[in-house]
């Protein structure tokens, strides 16, 4: 305890807590989010804005599926498998939705062990999590081939109903979609950057002189994170509703 | 987690693995919050599905899937994310302002309400009077 005392000035000692903290905070000089990397700060502030495009995505769909005069297709039956003879609803989304939640569990243990410096099973997790996010990205390309190939669903008609069916779900599962693809780009690379002792050594990388740390496992799995948190909203408002 | 800060601060990078980090910025815990909470996703998630499964309709239907959305987002900011940990000047800098959206929700199921209302009156079937048409949803 004396040590700590003694060790606690610089940083962490004279913040306050509460709502005198946060007023100190953000009338201080120099950063208003203290204990935290900058990267970090800066990769939740790219996540709010990124929480108004699917929120813009998820209203609109709202709005147009509202205001249709023609049936809404069932997606309960639309996404729905036959599997040994037996049609089974939605079956492949929930397994979608399982994958991004085991891929979320490994990642957060990537960070944890990055923090410990456990090089091998910091690699190994981000592997893993890259791979379960490779599959979700595999499922779904089988979801849209089959949607487009089989049922006939087109961005501006569908044999099945309202006509905006299709445009809502191409948009916003691409979208969703194409986050989930360059979070797996990115996944490969912080990988290869830990695997061969980057931030061990506090190398920069290939786009900053910055010295490389492994806070940029935790940053990366704040947006990993955040894919997952998005489909949740997917599944629960465009799936289930 | 500000003691093991400052005892690394002090005692330099020779001790046990959580006192290993070189500075105050990281966010180091036990393992089985997050075993915890990845197992409750599941539970969440194989809920949600339920209710789709076993057929629940109306509001019953629509309270289950928003709250186990909310609890699920919830638990992915607040654990996996790091958020409870996080001082308050960078919480609500964050989560306050997606509270914005829910003004938008409502512009946008008005103006969706008027525009299904004149789509019956003005494209509705000929044979069917506007309001007729208006209950068809």
């Amino acid at each position: 305890m004396t040590q700590t005392a003694l060790a606690s000035t610089a940083h962490a000692a004279e913040l306050k807590e509460g709502l005198p903290g946060i007023v100190a905070d953000w009338s201080s000089d120099q950063r208003a989010f203290k204990n935290v990397p900058w990267g970090k700060a800066m990769m939740w502030i790219f996540l709010l804005s990124d929480t108004f495009i699917f929120g813009s995505f998820l209203i609109s769909y709202m709005t147009v599926r509202m205001s249709t005069q023609s049936p809404w297709p069932n997606p309960s039956e639309v996404f729905a498998l036959v599997i040994a003879g037996q049609s089974i609803p939605l079956i492949l989304i929930a397994i979608m939705t399982f994958v991004l939640i085991s891929s979320s569990g490994t990642m957060v243990l990537a960070v944890n062990y990055g923090y410990r410096k456990d090089r091998k099973m910091t690699v190994i997790f981000l592997i893993v999590t890259a791979i379960l996010g490779a599959t979700f990205v595999g499922m779904q390309a089988f979801e849209w081939s089959k949607l487009i190939l089989e049922e006939g669903v087109r961005p501006w008609g569908n044999p099945m109903g309202a006509a905006q069916f299709g445009a809502a779900f191409f948009m916003i599962t691409g979208f969703h979609g194409t986050h989930v693809s360059i979070g797996v780009i990115f996944l490969i690379i912080v990988a290869i950057k830990v695997g061969r002792g980057d931030l061990d050594h506090q190398r920069p990388g290939f786009m900053t002189g910055r010295r490389g740390t492994y806070e940029i496992v935790e940053t990366m799995g704040l947006y990993w994170h955040f894919v997952d948190l998005v489909w949740v909203f997917i599944f629960a408002v465009f799936y289930l509703w | 987690m500000a003691h093991a800060e400052g005892h690394a601060h002090t005692a330099g990078h020779a001790h046990a693995a959580p006192d290993k980090k070189h500075d105050v910025e990281g966010q180091q815990h036990p393992l089985g919050v997050y075993f915890k909470i990845w197992g409750l996703l599941f539970v969440l998630s194989a809920a949600s599905y339920a209710v789709d499964y076993f057929h629940v309709q109306g509001y019953l239907r629509w309270g289950l899937i928003l709250v186990f959305m909310m609890l699920k987002a919830g638990l992915i900011v607040a654990v996996f994310m790091h958020m409870m940990w996080e001082r308050l000047a960078m919480v609500y800098a964050i989560l306050v302002p997606p509270l914005l959206l829910l003004v938008f929700v409502a512009i946008g199921a008005f103006e969706a309400d008027y525009t299904f209302l004149t789509r019956g009156t003005f494209f509705g079937p000929p044979a069917q009077a506007a309001p007729a048409a208006a209950k068809h949803k």
